[in-house]
C-alpha cells in the first residue's frame, strides 16, 4: 500500500507536534522514523493509525484520499499500530486478546480462532504462543508478537512499530526483523518503524525520514552510517563556544562537590557500572546520549532517588552511599526533575504556598511573611504570575523559574534533567543566566539534555551515555558534532581520551 | 435426609436470592470498570416503590418492573456523574445511598406495615421432584429462578460471548477496548443501568417476596453493603460471588437456629459477627501471597482451574474515567 501524507499539522497547546509534514511511503518497504524523543515522530504515527485527530492536512492512500477517526477505522483502511506497551488486557488470555476487535457472531468461535491464532503466529516464526496463558504472564515480546499477528488477522496492510525493540530479548529481537523483512519484502506491506535505537534502523530499513522539533528534518535511502544518521537528527551546527574556565576564581578544592567511586547504577531500562567521577565545587557536567541510556540513573543516584547497587558516593568528602533523598537535600543538594508538575511542583497550590512549603518551619504558617517572601522571589526571579495563583497555571518558563526560586540559593551541587525543557529560547537563555551565577559561586552542576548544542555551549566536561556505557569528553569546547554522534550512535573508538 | 434440614437449606437459598442478584448486578457494574456505591440505599428504595406499585396496580410484575427502574435511574445518575460530569463515583455513590434511604423512608411513610401483595414460592415442575436439590433450590419463588439464570446467563455472557470480551476489557483497559473499535463511555452506561435494574429487582424480592412489606427502618437495611463486599469477596466471578452470597445466608440463618435452640448459649451479637470475621479473613487470605503458595503444592490440573476461580484482582480500570483522544 502506498501512503501519502500532506501538509500534517498537529499542535497540542503551544507545541507544535507536527509541522506541515509532508512524506510518502512505497508498499514493500520498511521504514524507519526517525528522531529525538519531542521531534513528533510519535505523534504523526499516531495520527496515520487513528489514535490522534489531525489538526490539518491529508492522508492519502493508494491514491484516493481517506478520513478516518479512531484506531478501528484505521485498521478498517488497513493501517495498524503496535505501540510500545502492547494494547491489550492483562486479564485477558492470549486467545480472547486475539479474538476481540475482530468480526463475528455472538459466540467467541474458539475454535477457529485458535486455529487462525497458530497459523498466522507460526507463519512468522512466534512459535511461543499458547492461546491459554494469560497476558499478564508473556513477556513484552510476546505480547508483541500477538499484536502483530492479531493485526494482521485483521487484514492490515501497513504495520506501524513504536519503538518494538524496547524491552524485548536478542532471540525475540530477531525473529521480529525476521517477521519484519518477510511481511515487507515478500509479502509487499508497508512497515513503519519508529525508533531512537541507530541500530536497529540501520539493521532492518530500507529507508529513513528524520524529524525534528515537530519539521520532516529529509528522508534518504539506507545504509547509511550512524554518524550521518545522528547529524540528521541533532542538526549540523553547533553554536561558536566562548565560555569561563572551569570554576573560575576558586581555587582548585582539594573536596570535590561529588564523587561517585565504581557504582553500580540501575536505571529504568539499562544499568550503568563502574562509573566513576569526580565534580569540583563550580563544573558544569554535562550528559549526553539517546533518552534512557543511563543518565537519568546518574542524575537520580547523586540525590539519592536512587541508591547504587555497589560503589559509593561522597558529597563534599561525607559518605552519603544509601542515605535518603532527604540527607541528601541537607547535605545541599538541588534537583529539577523533568516532569516539572509531576515531580517538582505541587499542582493544585499556590505560589505561596510552594514558598511556605520549603521555607515555614513552624507549625503555624506566618502567612504574611511567606506571602512577602513570595513577592520577593517573584520579582528576583522573574516568575509572571501572582503569589495566589495556581502553579499550573503558570507556563512552562514560569513553572521553571518558580523551581529555580524554590531551591536553596547556594548548593553544593544542583542535578538537573532537562533544565529547559519545552522553554522558548528567551526563557531558556534566563535560566542558564541564573545557573552560571550560582556556579560562579561554587555550586557544581549536573545536567542532562537531548539538545546537543545546550550540552557543548554550558558544559566543562561532557559524558556521553550509550546502553549503560559512559564515555567521558574532558573538555567540551574542543568536542565536534562528528565525535558526539559517533560516541551516542554507540561508537567508541573515536572517543577523546 | 431429615425435613428440618432440608427446610433450613430451603431458606437459606431464599434468603440469599435477593443478595445473589444485587451482587451479580453490581458485578455486572464493576466489571464494566463502574463503581456503584449506592448499593444500600437503591436496594431500599427500590423496595418501597415495588411495593407500593405492585400494591397500587395489583400486579406484583408491574411492582419488579418499577423497582428495577427505580434502580437503574439511580444508578444512572452514578453514571452520568462519574463519566459525563467527571465526577468521583465512590463520593456520588456514597451520598446517593444516604440520599435513597431517607428518601424511601420519607416517601413510603403511609404504607408502613400494610398487608400487600407477596410472591409466595412455587415448586418447579420436575426439578422439585429431585432427590434434596428439588425442595431446596426449585421450591421457591420467582425470583430464586431469575438467580440462577442470572449467574449462569452473566458467567456465560461474561466469558464465552464477544460483547462480554468488550464488557469485561472495557473494565480492564479502556484504551484497548477504545482501540478495538469498543464504544467505552456508552457500554459503561449500558451495564451501570442493567446492573442498577438488577439491583432494583433485588429491592423487589425484599419487599414482594423475602421480607414481604414495607417497614420503618426497612429490614433489608445493611444488605446493599454486604451486596458489595460479597461482590470483592467473589473476586468478580458470577460464580464465586453466588458462593460468597450463600455462604453469608447460611451463616446468617444458622445464627438464628442457633439463637432459637435452648442448648447453646453463644451470644447473638458474635454470631452476627461471624460472617463479617469470615469476610476479612478470605480477603486477607485471597490477597496475600498464600493462594500462590498453595498454588505451587496443588497437583498442575487442579492448579490452572483453582487459579481461576481464586483469582481476586478487582477489574484494573475500576473506577477510572476514560476520554477518548
Amino acid at each position: 500500500m502506498n501512503i501519502e501524507l500532506r501538509h500534517i499539522h498537529k499542535r497540542f497547546g503551544p507545541v507544535h507536534a507536527n509541522n506541515d509534514i509532508n512524506l510518502t511511503f512505497q508498499g514493500g518497504r520498511i521504514i524507519g522514523i526517525l528522531g529525538e524523543n519531542g521531534a513528533g515522530k510519535s505523534t504523526l504515527m499516531k495520527i496515520l493509525s487513528g489514535f490522534q485527530s489531525l489538526d490539518s492536512g491529508e492522508i492519502w492512500m493508494d491514491g484516493q484520499r481517506v478520513d478516518y477517526t479512531g484506531p478501528e477505522a484505521a485498521i478498517e483502511h488497513g493501517v495498524g499500530m503496535l505501540q510500545q506497551d502492547p494494547l491489550d488486557v492483562a486479564a485477558f488470555t492470549v486467545l480472547e486478546n486475539f479474538i476481540y476487535g475482530q468480526r463475528g457472531g455472538l459466540s467467541l468461535g474458539r475454535k477457529a480462532a485458535r486455529d487462525r491464532l497458530k497459523e498466522i503466529s507460526w507463519r512468522f516464526g512466534f512459535f511461543d504462543l499458547d492461546p491459554d496463558t494469560p497476558i499478564a504472564q508473556l513477556s513484552i515480546g510476546q505480547r508483541q508478537q500477538l499484536e502483530i499477528v492479531r493485526l494482521l488477522s485483521q487484514g492490515v496492510k501497513t504495520l506501524i512499530l513504536d519503538e518494538p525493540t524496547t524491552g524485548i530479548s536478542a532471540e525475540q529481537k530477531v525473529v521480529l526483523f525476521n517477521a519484519l523483512r518477510e511481511l515487507a519484502h515478500n509479502e509487499g506491506m508497508t512497515v513503519l518503524l519508529v525508533s531512537h535505537k541507530l541500530e536497529d534502523v540501520i539493521a532492518l530499513c530500507d529507508e529513513v525520514a528524520v524529524l525534528r522539533a515537530g519539521r520532516l528534518v529529509g528522508t534518504r535511502a539506507m545504509p547509511a552510517t550512524t554518524r550521518e544518521l545522528v547529524a540528521m537528527m541533532f542538526g549540523q551546527e553547533l553554536p561558536p563556544v566562548k565560555r569561563e574556565p572551569v570554576g573560575e576564581g576558586l581555587r582548585p578544592s582539594p573536596t570535590p562537590a561529588i564523587e561517585l567511586d565504581r557504582a553500580q547504577l540501575r536505571g529504568k531500562r539499562v544499568t550503568v557500572s563502574e562509573l566513576s567521577l569526580r565534580v569540583q565545587p563550580g563544573e558544569i557536567i554535562g550528559l549526553a546520549g539517546l533518552e534512557g541510556s543511563g543518565q537519568e540513573a546518574l542524575l537520580r543516584a547523586c540525590v539519592g532517588l536512587i541508591k547504587p547497587q555497589a560503589g559509593r558516593i561522597q558529597l563534599c568528602g561525607e559518605d552519603v552511599t544509601g542515605k535518603s533523598y532527604r540527607h541528601f537535600l541537607r547535605c545541599g543538594c538541588a534537583f529539577g526533575a523533568a516532569g516539572r508538575l509531576e515531580e517538582g511542583l505541587v499542582g493544585g497550590l499556590t505560589l505561596t504556598e510552594h514558598i511556605a512549603l520549603v521555607n515555614e518551619y513552624q507549625p503555624v504558617v506566618d502567612w504574611n511573611r511567606a506571602r512577602r517572601l513570595t513577592q520577593e522571589q517573584l520579582k528576583q526571579y522573574n516568575v509572571r504570575g501572582r503569589p495566589d495563583s495556581r502553579i499550573e497555571t503558570l507556563s512552562g518558563g514560569n513553572q521553571q523559574r518558580m523551581l529555580m526560586a524554590l531551591m536553596p540559593p547556594k548548593p553544593v551541587l544542583m542535578v538537573l534533567e532537562q533544565p529547559t525543557r519545552g522553554l522558548d529560547v528567551d526563557s531558556a537563555r534566563w535560566i542558564w543566566q541564573q545557573l552560571l551565577e550560582r556556579r560562579a559561586t561554587g555550586t557544581a552542576i549536573i545536567f542532562s539534555s537531548p539538545e546537543l548544542d545546550e550540552i557543548v555551549t554550558y558544559s566543562d566536561r561532557i559524558l556521553v551515555f550509550y546502553a549503560g556505557r559512559v564515555t567521558e569528553i574532558p573538555d567540551a569546547s574542543r568536542t565536534n558534532i562528528d565525535e558526539l554522534g559517533r560516541l551516542i550512535g554507540g561508537h567508541s573508538d573515536g572517543a577523546a581520551q | 435426609m431429615n425435613n428440618e434440614l432440608l427446610n433450613t437449606l430451603n431458606s437459606i437459598v431464599s434468603n440469599a436470592t435477593p443478595l445473589v442478584i444485587a451482587s451479580i448486578g453490581e458485578t455486572l457494574t464493576e466489571r464494566a470498570g463502574v463503581t456503584n456505591l449506592s448499593l444500600d440505599g437503591s436496594i431500599i428504595l427500590s423496595a418501597m416503590v415495588g411495593f407500593v406499585a405492585a400494591l397500587a396496580s395489583g400486579s406484583a410484575l408491574v411492582g419488579i418492573i418499577a423497582a428495577m427502574i427505580v434502580g437503574a435511574l439511580v444508578a444512572l445518575i452514578i453514571a452520568f456523574a462519574g463519566i459525563t460530569l467527571r465526577q468521583d463515583q465512590v463520593a456520588v455513590g456514597f451520598v446517593l445511598t444516604l440520599l435513597a434511604a431517607d428518601l424511601a423512608q420519607f416517601l413510603g411513610q403511609s404504607y408502613t406495615r400494610i398487608p400487600g401483595p407477596q410472591i409466595l414460592s412455587s415448586p418447579l415442575p420436575v426439578f422439585s421432584q429431585l432427590p434434596v436439590i428439588g425442595p431446596v433450590f426449585f421450591d421457591q419463588s420467582i425470583f430464586a429462578y431469575l438467580s440462577y439464570i442470572l449467574i449462569f446467563g452473566s458467567w456465560y455472557w461474561l466469558f464465552r460471548t464477544r460483547p462480554g470480551l468488550a464488557h469485561r476489557a472495557i473494565g480492564e483497559r479502556p484504551e484497548t477496548a477504545f482501540a478495538r473499535g469498543t464504544r467505552v463511555n456508552v457500554l459503561r452506561y449500558v451495564y451501570t443501568a442493567v446492573g442498577g435494574s438488577l439491583v432494583g429487582m433485588a429491592g423487589a424480592a425484599y419487599s414482594l417476596s423475602v421480607k414481604a412489606g414495607w417497614a420503618t427502618p426497612p429490614n433489608m437495611a445493611g444488605d446493599g453493603w454486604i451486596a458489595l463486599a460479597i461482590v470483592i469477596f467473589g473476586g468478580w466471578h458470577p460464580f464465586r460471588v453466588a458462593l460468597g452470597a450463600y455462604l453469608f445466608a447460611g451463616l446468617r440463618v444458622l445464627a438464628t437456629v442457633i439463637q432459637r435452640s435452648p442448648d447453646v448459649n453463644i451470644p447473638v451479637v458474635l454470631l452476627n459477627g461471624v460472617p463479617w470475621l469470615l469476610m476479612i479473613v478470605t480477603l486477607l487470605l485471597v490477597s496475600s501471597g498464600s493462594i500462590e503458595r498453595l498454588m505451587h503444592v496443588l497437583p498442575r490440573p487442579v492448579q490452572k482451574w483453582s487459579r481461576n476461580f481464586l483469582r481476586s484482582d478487582p477489574p484494573a480500570a475500576l473506577g477510572t474515567r476514560f476520554e477518548p483522544d
